[in-house]
């Protein structure tokens, strides 16, 4: 009986394969990889809400297109991500993936899915070799270059002319990635470098240390949780307020309702915010408070970017998604009406778009980042020029 | 460097030290008497900086939060071990990380339906937030301060019930010799669910403690986890007076390498070098000292008697 009933379900199950390219062909499949599961988990959530509303917004057609867009879990582990991209370029045949927070897992996915000759469209990782040596004509980013927003804050710290600085990051590749960008563009004095354990819970050692070396400033790249251990900690040792404290990436809408007041009146740098006066952003944040409850995160606004990019692009082409050409091209003019305000492509399919200062303060839906100041307008990466596109 | 520094770090040490302790006191008991490789105990941690952070929402004192949060996680402790764990004690080892590896999973995904993913808010009353000033050029936050004269009490609290009561003696008996004490016509499945229980409750009580110091998100317990097993290795296993020793060692082994190591070495080799290589070598020192440790006295630094 066990035997029969399993031939059957094999059977059907079969037949379901077989079945589905058919219905399929005409159909627009977007893959978006995003780390789900764990404690990077809410920046996974940010980023597939923000999915879900460009969808709705576009009554789930894409570029015109009846469209599937397809969820995995790279776990926070490159493996895991090319895997699931695999998947998805081969069983599911996506015509696109997007999304992807961790440079690491950025690295080993691009290239193997643009070789086999789908679109890659980042949602947030920028690492140095997409924007220079392996940049790609298949590859797009709604985001930024890794160094581009710390190169900000050294700007702004250039400009004031504040001196030692302490620097202060986790000592990792991305870690060291910041505070170069970071002195790319700040040129005074620094107080001290230090790098700590990645994932590191307390930072009492390193601020006790901070302390004795009387700063004018601090800097820091602290992603997740280590920057909300480091700023209540910070809070904690009686320095909030005493010693200027600058960051990136550490101070978002996935980490201020953990902050709360430790937060509060503290600089960042970015090119997006909730506050950012635009149409088109007041639309997405009114909208996505409306559906989900909290505010967004420039996470959320770079993946609503990207279905919005790739919704451009294929109306462009009229729903002929085998012009790749046609989309590139598409693409490459950044014709749709982005959250951050108009912005356009550098020769490497990275934006070329303005930086803001800017500082939480309490807002009628809680913390928020207003901005203060623009720091770079129309900034272009550090290594474009090294992009030779084919 | 200055006397100032160095001062501070050693009270940072201490501070870790005796939440290592919280950790390390459970762990130590549980391997020891129930011969159980618990890797589900950084999950109490992390129940307990939950629970406290939600009594403390419902009734407005932190006190209060932290004190409801040590029992409640105690009861979450001995429910697990009564429906979970009592199977496993006949098991080998490797069944029992297996096992309590999946409950780490569980919990971490158990916290997250319940609490959400984002980390959790909480923060220090007005009258526990500021520092302590220790002359005129250091001053020590005072909640840390209440940290290490907690644990240090809580140290002397349970000396005094392993040395001096009963259970105590039982828990002593059970750690040197199970089958005996089993024998002498000693409930031991009670035992072992009250000292399962305890464990985890201290634990928690580390956790509630951390929870407005550090991010309440679930995962925060895997991180201490492993520095309180260096902890047990190091103090030796079922013994009370180890985890202390090993917790205070290991606290400022860690500390005072991460703090003075890099200029130690700067003195050494060229600055650069030390820049990269004194961080690396400061996150591996307590490593090396449970390899050395290990090496000398394979039964740690103080073992429970009988072993």
């Amino acid at each position: 009986m066990r035997k029969i009933i399993l031939a059957i379900v094999a059977g059907a199950l079969a037949g379901a394969l077989v079945a589905a390219p058919a219905a399929a062909a005409e159909k627009l499949k977007i893959g978006f990889i995003t780390t789900l599961s764990g404690p990077a988990g809410i920046i996974g959530k940010h980023m597939k809400d923000s999915v879900e509303l460009a969808l709705e917004q576009l009554h789930g057609k894409v570029g015109g297109l009846e469209t599937e867009v397809i969820f995995g879990d790279d776990q926070f582990k490159p493996d895991v991500g090319l895997q699931v991209a695999d998947k998805m370029v081969k069983d599911d045949k996506v015509q696109f993936v997007s999304g992807i927070i961790w440079s690491n897992v950025m690295l080993a996915v691009a290239p193997s899915v643009t070789e086999q000759g789908v679109f890659m469209i980042g949602a947030n990782a920028g690492p140095h070799e997409l924007a220079g040596s392996q940049c790609n004509r298949m590859f797009f980013t709604t985001s930024w270059q890794n160094d581009e927003t710390p190169e900000a804050m050294g700007e702004y710290l250039q400009k004031k002319g504040v001196n030692d600085v302490y620097l202060m990051a986790p000592n990792y590749a991305a870690g060291k990635d910041m505070l170069a960008g970071f002195k790319r563009y700040f040129k005074g004095r620094i107080a001290g470098e230090v790098y700590t354990k990645l994932g590191q819970q307390d930072y009492q050692v390193e601020i006790s240390e901070l302390r004795a070396k009387h700063p004018k400033a601090v800097f820091v790249f602290y992603p997740g949780a280590m920057g909300i251990n480091f700023i209540r900690q910070y809070d904690q040792a009686g320095l909030h307020g005493k010693i200027p404290l600058y960051s990136a990436f550490t101070v978002d809408q996935t980490t201020l309702p953990a902050l709360g007041k430790n937060a509060l009146g503290l600089w960042s740098a970015g090119y997006w915010s909730s506050e950012l006066n635009n149409p088109a952003n007041r639309e997405y944040v009114t909208a996505f408070r409306k559906k989900f409850g909290y505010t967004p995160s420039y996470y959320g606004a770079q993946s609503y970017d990207a279905i919005m990019l790739i919704d451009s692009a294929v109306r462009a082409v009229k729903g002929n998604l085998a012009d790749k050409e046609g989309l590139i091209k598409a693409m490459e003019k950044a014709n749709y009406a982005s959250t951050r305000g108009h912005y356009t492509y550098n020769v490497n399919h990275f934006p070329i778009e303005n930086f803001y200062l800017q500082r939480a303060e309490k807002g009628p839906h809680g913390l928020v980042m207003r901005i203060e100041q623009t720091i770079f307008k129309n900034h272009k990466d550090a290594y474009y020029q090294e992009c030779k596109m084919k | 460097m200055n006397l100032q520094l160095v001062l501070e770090q050693v009270l940072n040490g201490a501070q870790l030290g005796v939440t290592l302790f919280l950790m390390a006191a459970g762990l130590t008991l549980i391997f020891g008497i129930m011969n159980l490789v618990n890797l589900a105990h950084g999950s109490f941690y992390m129940v307990g900086a939950y629970l406290a952070v939600t009594f403390y929402g419902w009734t407005g004192s932190l006190v209060l939060g932290t004190l409801l949060a040590l029992p409640a996680t105690l009861a979450v402790g001995v429910v697990i071990e009564v429906i979970a764990l009592r199977t496993l004690y006949e098991r080998d080892h490797l069944d029992q990380v297996l096992a309590t590896f999946g409950l780490i999973l569980f919990f971490n995904e158990l916290i997250a339906i319940v609490w959400g993913r984002v980390g959790l808010f909480t923060n220090l009353p007005d009258w526990l937030s500021g520092s302590v000033d220790f002359g005129a050029a250091f001053s020590y936050p005072l909640y840390r301060l209440v940290i290490i004269a907690v644990g240090i009490v809580v140290a002397g609290a349970l000396w005094y019930m392993v040395t001096r009561t009963r259970l105590g003696m039982l828990v002593r008996a059970g750690a040197s010799n199970r089958t005996m004490v089993a024998a002498l016509g000693v409930n031991i499945r009670q035992l072992y669910t009250l000292v399962f229980g305890l464990g985890a409750g201290l634990a928690g009580l580390a956790g509630a403690m951390a929870a407005p110091i550090y991010a309440v998100q679930p995962g925060m317990g895997d991180a201490v986890l492993i520095q309180a097993f260096v902890v047990v290795a190091i103090g030796g296993i079922g013994s009370i007076r180890g985890a202390f020793a090993g917790a205070l060692i290991v606290g400022m082994v860690d500390t005072l390498g991460r703090a003075f190591l890099k200029p130690a070495l700067a003195t050494l080799i060229s600055a650069p070098a030390a820049q990269s290589a004194g961080p690396a070598l400061a996150s591996m020192l307590i490593y090396l000292l449970m390899a050395v440790v290990l090496a000398l006295r394979p039964e740690g630094l103080f073992p429970a008697r009988g072993h």
